[in-house]
């Protein structure tokens, strides 16, 4: 049987249960009592070689072209293959359609060679010509594919997909036959080969999509049990919405024989409490996530099925620069030195977490952050006083906006009393639910907000590029001309890695030195997983490449 | 009786034209919009969203198109599952709603209708006490503490019941029956303890124990027909209120139901989701009540002739 863990003595127990089998008695519904007999469903795949894995949620949708939430990005990884694929430790490039490239010297010409093997779910072949094809639709501006952006660095895509262009001949994807995809890009972009494990750039079958719909509508059901035509390891057989979604090996894979598992069946599990009570029943292998105060009581008892790794993304508060009194630099850093994160992160965050002082996630990709300031209350009453209030004097009573959820509220109380009693100024709590929240960032009627990103490949690009001059994602009123240099041309340019981390860091200091935002902790992953799940590794990216997992049934919690 | 059932249906009619208005004006008008997302969308692909959702229509023309499609029967494409319909969503959970609140309802009546008519048989010993009081503690007793509760004791710690899940292993249906059921019976045991309080009361039943009757055939016989009347009218609204009501339960066992969608498409600002479900909700709502009226004037019938008389 699976681990239990029961913390009532047991007297209270007894009593408890005939309180409850009275009301149970009542009842006459007429089902009988199951779930003792035989094994869990843990138990049961483990046999079968079938994983069944907590998913968050409801996915939105399959359509790899319009759908973008994590959980989507976990099914879609398992119906279909990009280009390139990524190694689930090293997270490096490793080949998926793509049997082999080529990179040209000046780092803008790609040349993909595609295995002749690669098939549909229906058997037709994976050819260029279906890159070329999905990469337009992806790009086809009536689609509205939030993330078309993906493509942007190829030659031509964004004026494509803002409709300053018609002709696709022009955007710089071309087969050169059936079997050779060449790509040409605006500069070198040192991570281009990562997107293209970003399901946006995956390729989807032509003829079941124009046989449902055109290219252009995002309401065909194409991607629906029994219409989906894939090219990846699994093809989608079950789909209950709310239930679950089931998807079983694919024999037409390219990589069939490699591949162990037979069927994947994920559950959208939003409410945490559910998951892990059903992953406490045997219901399930892996959780999405774990109740944060239940991680003392499970490192304790089962820590070898606690994973917590850290994740690449940073949680943090951001000012509205635009705004008296913050748009006085020295006041937002007062308010950024008398942050105890340690403090935060052994407290409220239960020690799973690492203080940031910076946007940029430490060791992205061989990327350091810089650190350019210290938890110091003494100086930041300096500032304080500087700014024109001294010991607090005078400063006016300002709103801390946050979505609803208990975490956040956490945070934000426990911040709300270190400024209170370092600076002695007056910070009040607003909770809003979650559009109204974010419309109010956007129309930048906030003092201080909390925010979190999430990075989409592994480079600090995908952090820095937030806050160039009136970018959709600044919300600050951040805007320095040398940053927008760096990020819009010089990097983007720069060849070499050490040199473009160098431009990084130059621009980060920028940021942190105008403490438009204020980071507090880089983010952590938490599974709860089956030591019977063999071949996932944890990631910063929390990727999961499903075709190297297997499932030994040797192995219980007994 | 004709008479009567037309024209509390016609009146149900304005009522149902009238949820849907504003509901259709209110959740335009709410903060937020079904695309804002943490990351930004671009101007282009934000103005190509609203092209196919209707959206850059002027209000009106939205409206009335709305309305023409709800005649037709078709409530539009849900803004959260692309490639899904409202109708087809719909119809997807409601099965599984409906049994869940059928077998609910059976919990309320068998446990609710028992224990209120025990309380009543000896009002104010302990016989009355007892269950009152575990109903007062059952009406209290929210579901999302009860549900969790019960699967922490049968599920997990006795492991006789499945934790979660709708028709995926046997007597996986159980817990959320009784959890959802709790609240009604409670709430059931009191209207029928007050009902039957009353009728014992009446001549009738002192003529029916002065003939010799046994008190059983009393009770059973002549007495639960008349005191349960105030249950029976509470069993439509009751049932349309399980419906509408079993999105924490269904969250709790993770039961595809409709709650599910009731409440998700409020978060996501699923416009077309929101007045599907709404529309559907509140129509189920007149119409149980609507039945339990009718049913309520054919065993009343002073309620038939009180009507018209007012005529």
């Amino acid at each position: 049987m699976t681990t239990r863990i029961s913390r009532l003595p047991r007297g209270g127990r007894n009593w408890l249960v005939l309180a409850v089998l009275a009301l149970l008695v009542g009842c006459s519904g007429g089902e009988d009592g199951g779930g003792s007999s035989g094994l869990t469903r843990v138990e049961q795949g483990n046999l079968d070689g079938v994983l069944h894995f907590g998913n968050g949620v409801e996915p939105e949708g399959l359509d790899p072209h319009i759908v973008t939430g994590v959980a989507e990005n976990k099914i879609v990884s398992a119906l279909f293959e990009g280009l390139v694929a990524k190694h689930p430790e090293t997270l490096e490039p490793e080949p998926g359609v793509a049997e082999s490239w080529e990179i040209a010297e000046d780092g803008k010409l790609y040349t993909f060679h595609l295995r002749q093997d690669a098939r549909w779910t229906n058997g037709d072949a994976v050819t260029a010509e279906d890159f070329v094809w999905s990469w337009k639709r992806i790009l086809t501006p009536e689609l509205g594919a939030q993330y078309n952006y993906n493509l942007f660095s190829v030659v031509n895509a964004e004026r494509y997909a803002n409709g300053e262009i018609n002709d696709f001949d022009l955007v710089g994807v071309k087969a050169l036959d059936d079997y050779t995809l060449q790509v040409q890009l605006n500069s070198p972009t040192p991570y281009f080969l990562q997107l293209l494990d970003h399901y946006s750039t995956f390729p989807v079958h032509r003829p079941t999509i124009e046989e449902f719909g055109s290219i252009s509508d995002r309401l065909s059901p194409w991607a629906r049990v029994g219409n989906i035509v894939g090219n990846g390891a699994f093809t989608l057989t079950e789909w209950q919405i709310n239930s679950h979604v089931r998807v079983e090996k694919n024999p037409n894979y390219w990589n069939a024989d490699n591949i162990r598992l037979n069927a994947i069946v994920y559950y959208p599990t939003e409410n945490l409490v559910t998951e892990d009570r059903m992953y406490r029943d045997g219901q399930l292998h892996h959780t999405q996530e774990i109740v944060l105060d239940k991680i003392p009581v499970y490192q304790q008892e089962i820590p070898e099925q606690v994973k917590i790794t850290p994740w690449l993304g940073t949680y943090f508060y951001m000012f509205n620069t635009t705004r008296p009194p913050f748009d006085d630099v020295r006041v937002r850093k007062a308010l950024a030195m008398t942050v105890d994160r340690d403090l935060l992160v052994e407290t409220v965050m239960q020690g799973i977490v690492e203080p940031a002082y910076a946007l940029v996630p430490p060791d992205t990709l061989g990327y350091f952050p810089p650190k350019t300031f210290d938890y110091d209350p003494e100086r930041a009453r300096e500032l304080l006083a500087e700014a024109g209030y001294p010991d607090g004097e005078g400063f006016p009573a300002f709103d801390v906006l946050y979505n609803t959820q208990e975490s956040h509220r956490r945070l934000a109380v426990a911040l709300q009393q270190m400024w209170a009693s370092e600076l002695n100024i007056p910070a009040q709590l607003v909770n809003q639910e979650w559009k109204v929240y974010l419309e109010n960032q956007d129309n930048m009627n906030y003092d201080v907000s909390r925010r979190g990103w999430i990075g989409d490949y592994v480079d600090p690009n995908t952090f820095l590029d937030m806050y160039v001059t009136d970018g959709g994602n600044n919300k600050t009123g951040f805007s320095s001309e040398r940053y927008d240099e760096i990020i819009l041309r010089e990097a983007p340019a720069t060849l070499d890695r050490e040199a473009r981390y160098e431009l990084y860091r130059e621009a980060e200091t920028l940021l942190m030195e105008s403490m438009a935002i204020l980071p507090i902790y880089t983010y952590s992953t938490k599974h709860l997983t089956h030591p019977s799940v063999k071949g996932k590794p944890s990631n910063i990216m929390d990727h999961v490449n499903f075709n190297h997992i297997w499932l030994d049934p040797t192995v219980t919690t007994e | 009786m004709w008479r009567f059932i037309g024209f509390r249906t016609l009146q149900a009619i304005p009522v149902i034209f009238v949820v849907i208005t504003v509901t259709f004006f209110l959740v335009r008008a709410a903060p937020g919009g079904p695309f804002d997302d943490e990351k930004a969308v671009s101007p282009q692909v934000q103005a190509a969203l609203e092209a196919q959702y209707r959206l850059d229509l002027p209000m009106h023309e939205q409206y009335f198109a709305y309305l023409a499609d709800l005649l037709r029967g078709d409530m539009g494409p849900s803004f959260n599952y692309p490639g899904r319909s409202v109708d087809e969503l719909i119809f997807q959970g409601l099965p599984i709603t409906a049994e869940l609140g059928f077998y609910a309802l059976l919990v309320a009546v068998g446990i609710g209708v028992l224990s209120g008519v025990i309380a009543s048989l000896r009002p104010n010993t302990v016989q009355d006490y007892v269950p009152m009081s575990l109903a007062m503690i059952g009406i209290c007793m929210p579901s999302f503490l009860l549900g969790p509760l019960m699967v922490l004791v049968f599920g997990i710690w006795l492991d006789w019941l499945p934790v979660s899940g709708w028709d995926q292993s046997s007597g996986d249906k159980v817990l959320p029956s009784i959890t959802l059921g709790a609240m009604y019976a409670a709430y059931i045991a009191r209207l029928s303890r007050s009902g039957m309080l009353e009728v014992m009361s009446q001549d009738y039943l002192r003529t029916a124990r002065a003939k010799g009757l046994p008190e059983r055939v009393v009770v059973i016989k002549h007495a639960l027909r008349a005191g349960l009347l105030p249950v029976i009218s509470y069993l439509g609204p009751a049932f349309a209120g399980l419906l509408s009501g079993s999105f924490v339960v269904e969250t709790i066992f993770q039961i595809p139901g409709l709650g599910r969608f009731y409440v998700q498409a409020a978060f996501n600002r699923d416009y077309t989701m929101i007045l599907g479900t709404t529309t559907f909700l509140a129509t189920l709502i007149v119409v149980f009540n609507l039945l339990s009226d009718f049913l309520a004037a054919w065993l009343n019938p002073r309620l038939r002739y009180q009507f018209q008389k007012g005529k």
